[in-house]
């Protein structure tokens, strides 16, 4: 056992620091440009450096080198350090990783370059009012009408679909195939008639996630993902090259530390909140799985570079990451005592310091978003401890 | 041995629950939780015939005389419907004046309180999280008071401030006096507008007998905290299960699945014997003084913590409609915050029963 990196891999480090010390923030002239543009020139040149859409071959505007779940997580971690753009996050990480491996030679050419970069904004469209965790049961239909897929129906929840240029969509194609093998992926225009977007607001104030309404909606013939009917298991796809489980743990352990600051600086009983003892006692507990979280991550890191399966394991992380998520959250909820009363939301809420109240409310909706704990829960027990499936739900799904 | 309600007390919960129901359903709370105004004046006014300016108002001043174990079923039944507006804040005042007042006070304000006519509220806290009547600074002198009082419930809709003074004591302030001045503070829960509030040199009259009415009057509060958190987290429970027998997701409602069902029970056994926990604590306020402190505080400390993770279960049994701001969840997940955070949080309140436990 070995937590250090070999000297190859530092000297990456190195090489890769000196980029960053010199690229990000961009300077002068450019420092003047959108954010979004300041992005997307930044990663254009990550990119050839090699540092970013490594899973993507060159010829679709990727840096395509050979997979390395080391460099990977050095590069992770140094561009995070200085809070440098990375490969675009979910959602539009999975939308990569679908094109990638099942996209037409078209479809890899037109839509990859400007996706990887982030110059082409993404949301993507699975949940529908009646299909939230049983997601095939989804009724959002596309029928092919000449050379276009006529598009009718409603998806919600549909985060950032108010910024972005595309969506990624699974709809149904064919009502008389079972559940799993009628829908389709098609990837559709935003900025047309047949759409229209309502903004939802959550309950934090903001206003992020949105409903989508298609109503004739029209995308060419050829956007679609795979076959017809194969929108399930494209769906599915994930870039298993660069997984990287560390990223996340990192960003936990950064979360944590910052609640440690807010515990030194918050007073109980006339003194610094660190120094009392229940309040070191729920912070060394929180610690415990912080740091477990952290070294797991590590762990199935080396699962990776040594090419094992991760098992169970590897199912936990959202659940995992959630549920560290909430404690921390209610410990700062705790720490900020009657500060808790006051919660401007919205447009008033205070820019730049980490904002406790949101965070607690967002700590909800992301055990809720991308499949929620209960579902985790599932997928670990039937799947990573070999129960048998649901019978309800199964006999329900079919 | 009765501990349990009589008809009377169930015939007032079930009023109110009836009129909020009507008055007050989930579309016209969002409008208010959503609104500039911090007092509903219809709905309030609907409250106030339903006898809620003066349940615990003694009779000769135009009360029902009920005790606080009355007041605080009918906090249960407000907390329930998440009922806007500034009950909190006029029950506390009445109990405060009742208490404390001397003859000429209560002849003075406690009728207009018990019809309305006067809309009061309490300025307890200070800032820096001083609840305590030990640690009150406002500070009296020849008739006037200066000092800051924090989180005072909608204190610019007030006609009469009772302001906790240094030493434990109350003093009533009239909201349109020289030297007072009040700023809005934008807070969590929007069904209960709270107000930061400077007292400049304002003129004051003593409550004459409050001499240790402040602690009283704080431990009363507790007591209406605990039960409309009590009230707030039963029908969190509520709504989940009306979701789970509703919301269908493979082919069955929700409920079919254990986790659903497992986690509703587990909510439930978690909230339902505390319903004798605040019985209790507001009977000890009325008719057992030695265990008052102990059973206020633990009924805040207890009831406030299962509220918000009730409230917190019950957002996620509702999937992504309980993360929006249209759905209900979302007014009840922030009363919880409200009640647990409002008097002292619950790790102060734990603090406090092991105290005068003697541990
Ligand atoms: C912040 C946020 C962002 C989101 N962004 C997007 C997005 O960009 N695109 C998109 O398509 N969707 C998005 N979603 C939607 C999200 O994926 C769904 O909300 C989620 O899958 C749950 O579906 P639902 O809301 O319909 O809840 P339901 O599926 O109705 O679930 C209700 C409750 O039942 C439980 N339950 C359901 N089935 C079972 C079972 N078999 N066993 C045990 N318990 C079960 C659930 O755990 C939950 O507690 C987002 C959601 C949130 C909160």
């Amino acid at each position: 056992m070995d937590l250090g990196f070999s000297e190859e891999h530092e000297a990456f480090r190195e090489e890769v620091r000196r980029f960053l010390a010199d690229g990000w923030p961009l300077k002068g002239e450019e420092a003047n440009l959108k954010r979004r543009a300041q992005a997307a020139l930044f990663r254009k040149r990550a990119i050839e450096r090699g540092y970013l859409a490594r899973a993507i071959p060159k010829a679709y505007g990727g840096s395509e080198r050979p997979s390395d779940p080391l460099r990977a997580t050095i590069i992770a971690s140094e561009f995070a350090r200085v809070h440098a753009p990375r490969d675009p996050g979910a959602p539009i990480s999975q939308l990569i990783a679908t094109l990638a491996s099942h996209g037409t030679e078209q479809q890899k050419k037109k839509f990859l370059p400007p996706t990887i970069t982030g110059e082409m904004v993404w949301c993507q469209g699975y949940s529908e009012p009646g299909a939230g965790s049983d997601l095939a049961s989804l009724r959002t239909k596309a029928e092919l009408v000449g050379d276009e897929w006529v598009i009718n129906g409603q998806k919600i929840w549909t985060t950032a679909a108010g910024v972005a240029h595309m969506i990624y969509l699974l709809c149904r194609t064919d009502p008389d195939a079972p559940k799993h093998k009628g829908m389709s992926y098609l990837l559709v225009d935003l900025n047309q008639p047949g759409i229209e977007v309502r903004p939802l607001k959550e309950m934090n104030g903001d206003a992020h996630f949105n409903e989508v309404f298609f109503d004739d909606a029209r995308t060419p013939a050829d956007y679609i993902v795979g076959r017809p009917g194969e929108g399930w298991i494209v769906s599915r796809s994930t870039l298993a090259h660069e997984r990287n489980a560390v990223g996340a743990s990192v960003a936990v352990r950064v979360q944590f530390e910052r609640l440690v600051e807010l515990a030194r600086t918050s007073e109980r009983n006339g003194r610094p909140a660190i120094e009392d003892p229940i309040i070191r006692d729920r912070l060394a507990e929180l610690d415990g799985y912080v740091t477990s979280h952290e070294y797991s991550g590590y762990r199935q890191l080396t699962m990776d570079v040594r090419g094992e399966k991760r098992g169970a394991i590897g199912m936990m992380n959202k659940l995992v990451s959630t549920e560290i998520g909430h404690r921390v959250a209610k410990l700062a909820f705790d720490l900020a005592g009657e500060a808790g009363l006051r919660a401007p939301l919205g447009d008033r809420k205070p820019k730049g310091d980490p904002d406790w109240m949101t965070q607690y409310m967002m700590s909800l909706g992301l055990s809720i978003a991308g499949g929620t704990s209960d579902i985790q829960r599932n997928i670990i027990g039937e799947r990573g401890l070999g129960l048998p499936r649901d019978f309800v739900a199964q006999k329900g799904a079919r | 041995m009765d501990f349990g309600l009589s008809e009377e007390q169930l015939l007032l919960q079930q009023t109110i629950d009836r009129f909020l129901e009507a008055e007050c359903p989930s579309t016209r709370l969002h409008e208010i939780f959503d609104g500039d105004e911090a007092v509903d004046g219809s709905l309030w006014r609907g409250m106030i015939e339903l006898g809620l300016g003066g349940l615990t108002i003694p009779e000769p001043y135009g009360g029902a005389g009920l005790g606080l174990i009355d007041l605080a079923l009918a906090s249960e039944t407000l907390g329930r419907r998440a009922a806007p507006g500034p009950f909190l804040g006029h029950a506390l005042a009445g109990v405060a004046i009742a208490l404390g007042g001397n003859e000429e006070q209560r002849e003075r304000w406690l009728p207009s309180l018990a019809t309305g006519r006067c809309l009061a509220t309490v300025a307890l806290a200070e800032a820096g999280g001083r609840w305590d009547p030990a640690r009150w600074q406002a500070r009296v002198q020849g008739g006037r008071v200066t000092g800051g009082k924090a989180w005072v419930p909608c204190a610019h809709a007030a006609d009469l401030l009772v302001v906790g003074v240094e030493g434990g004591g109350l003093a009533l302030v009239e909201r349109t006096a020289a030297g007072v001045e009040i700023a809005a503070v934008d807070g969590v829960d929007r069904t209960r507008r709270l107000d930061d509030v400077t007292l400049e040199n304002a003129p004051c009259d003593v409550l004459e007998r409050s001499r240790d009415v402040g602690g009283r009057v704080r431990d009363a509060g507790l007591c209406l905290v605990a039960a409309d958190a009590f009230g707030g987290a039963t029908r969190c429970i509520e709504m989940a299960v009306d979701h789970a027998n509703t919301r269908e997701q493979f082919g069955v409602t929700i409920g079919h699945f254990q986790a659903i069902k497992h986690r509703l029970a587990t909510m439930s056994v978690e909230v339902e014997p505390s319903r004798a926990l605040f019985w209790y604590a507001a009977h000890a306020w009325d008719a057992v003084p030695e265990d008052r402190q102990r059973a206020a505080s633990l009924a805040k400390a207890h009831i406030t913590d299962r509220f918000m993770q009730t409230a917190r279960d019950a957002v996620e049994i509702h999937g992504g409609m309980g993360f929006t701001w249209e759905g209900d969840m979302q007014i009840w997940l922030k009363r919880a915050m409200f009640d647990r955070m409002f008097l002292g949080s619950p790790a102060a309140h734990r603090e406090r029963v092991a105290r005068v436990s003697g541990w």
